[in-house]
């Protein structure tokens, strides 16, 4: 259907005075994302078995070429700030055992490397799937006795984003055979189909069905989290998985769960499997 | 019959509507039969010009966010995720147009992307201050459907 519209859409465009152009280009571009000239990005690629799509498309695709091209120069790449930030909290004893991240884990660079690409993963202790967020926190309660962070501190942020970087590059995968993996993947997706609020939009929705269309002046893609935390032009700011949940489900006009819910937790561990085999982008340039 | 008599009689049927429907519609007494419904919600006819306006305001219509309209092309950025709209009171009625706003998944089926606009069968967990709540007035209903029926090509 979407595709049968974007024809009609275009010839519409053309013959209307006045009509942004830009709001008319519709689907992904045809380009590669190569990051200063050598880190090559897997920015397409075959979906895994089982995926509703035939291929998985990242969001850098789908935004314009400003945009991309920001993304492309890790100098211009502003989230780039917050990986340098990160990298001094690695580096940065807080609470009482007196530790840094780096006083049990080592050289930052070293230790992560690929880590970040397999998360959301399954912690047996708590027994529910970790993401990057949880995984700091327990390691601050139990071996640094610092407070965990609020949600999306600037601090949580900047660390998480400093660690995933350390996989920018590596392909997504996660391991859904550990623990209860498969259920919890199972639930994340019946929240994908599940609408909310008084708009009745689902995730599957809009970004399913028509990913490469236009909602107003934005370019809807398929909604993948290979380049969270993100960075949004929007908020001039880094934002954080569990912050866009919230703000497409409140866009939806439903109340939102909280941030690292077991709802969001499975939505999270099953949005991440819908992006496997996508390069990790951390920090990635969105709109 | 002359154009004069022609006002009266549209005068006096609009009066005569005003009184035997002069309450509103609520959202779950509307019927939608064969993708029509075929009575003003609030016995009152719709005002295009603001309907025009509903139509284009990001906090009730918001129709611009899925549908290209030309008549609106000073607005910038028009959504394409709906059919444009230019000349949809050619293609359709004022009675399918009324049930299509109301509540579309009634004529296009569950999977349609378009929210249903006069409706309680909306999704899980609403907002608190969007509860009990239908995203346009009964009037806001009418007022658009009387903008989209001058949408001709």
């Amino acid at each position: 259907m979407a595709k049968i519209y974007k024809t009609g859409v275009l010839l519409a465009g053309l013959l209307t005075a006045g009509m942004s152009s830009a709001a008319l280009a519709g689907g992904p571009v045809d380009e590669k994302l190569v990051i200063d000239d050598e880190l090559e990005i897997i920015t397409r690629t075959a979906a895994p078995e089982g995926h509703p799509l035939d291929e998985v498309i990242s969001g850098w695709h789908y935004r314009t070429e400003e945009t991309r091209a920001l993304e492309a120069d890790s100098f211009q790449n502003p989230g780039m700030l917050y990986v340098e930030r990160g990298e001094e909290i690695w580096n940065t004893v807080e609470g009482d055992a007196g530790k840094s991240c780096a006083s049990c884990h080592g050289d930052g660079e070293e230790f992560l490397k690929g880590i970040g690409a397999n998360y959301p993963k399954w912690n047996a202790d708590a027994n529910k799937p970790f993401n990057l967020e949880l995984q700091v926190d327990q390691c601050r309660e139990e071996n640094m006795q610092a407070k965990p962070y609020k949600f999306d501190a600037a601090d949580q942020k900047a660390l998480v984003t400093y660690i995933k970087h350390q996989s920018i590059g590596m392909p997504v995968e996660i391991d859904l055979s550990q623990g209860e993996m498969q259920e919890w993947w199972k639930k994340g997706e019946e929240t994908y189909y599940t609408r909310t609020g008084q708009l009745n939009l689902a995730c599957a929705t809009c970004h399913e069905d028509y990913n490469g269309n236009y909602i107003r002046a934005d370019h809807l893609s398929q909604g993948n989290v290979n380049g969270f935390p993100t960075y949004r032009l929007k908020q001039s700011a880094m934002v954080s998985l569990h912050n866009r949940f919230r703000g497409c489900i409140r866009d939806t006009r439903a109340e939102f769960p909280a941030a690292f819910s077991d709802e969001l937790m499975a939505l999270e561990v099953y949005v991440t499997w819908r992006g496997t085999g996508l390069s990790v982008e951390t920090p990635a340039v969105r709109q | 019959m002359t154009k004069g008599l022609k006002i009266i009689f549209a005068a006096a049927s609009f009066a005569l509507a005003g009184s035997a429907f002069a309450e509103t519609l609520a959202p779950d007494d509307v019927e939608i039969v064969d993708m029509e419904v075929t009575a003003s919600l609030t016995g009152k006819p719709g005002d295009a010009t603001i309907g025009r306006e509903t139509f284009a305001d990001r906090k009730k219509g918001n129709c611009l966010a899925c549908h290209v309209n030309a008549d609106l092309s000073d607005q910038l950025f028009h959504g394409e995720v709906g059919p444009p709209l230019d000349g949809v009171g050619d293609r359709w009625t004022a009675q399918e147009l009324r049930a299509i706003v109301i509540d579309s998944k009634e004529v296009f089926g569950e999977q349609t992307i378009m929210p249903g606009f006069y409706t309680m069968n909306v999704g899980i967990n609403v907002a608190e201050k969007h509860k009990g709540q239908t995203i346009l007035s009964a009037q806001d209903v009418e007022d658009v459907v009387a903008y989209l029926t001058t949408l001709s090509e």
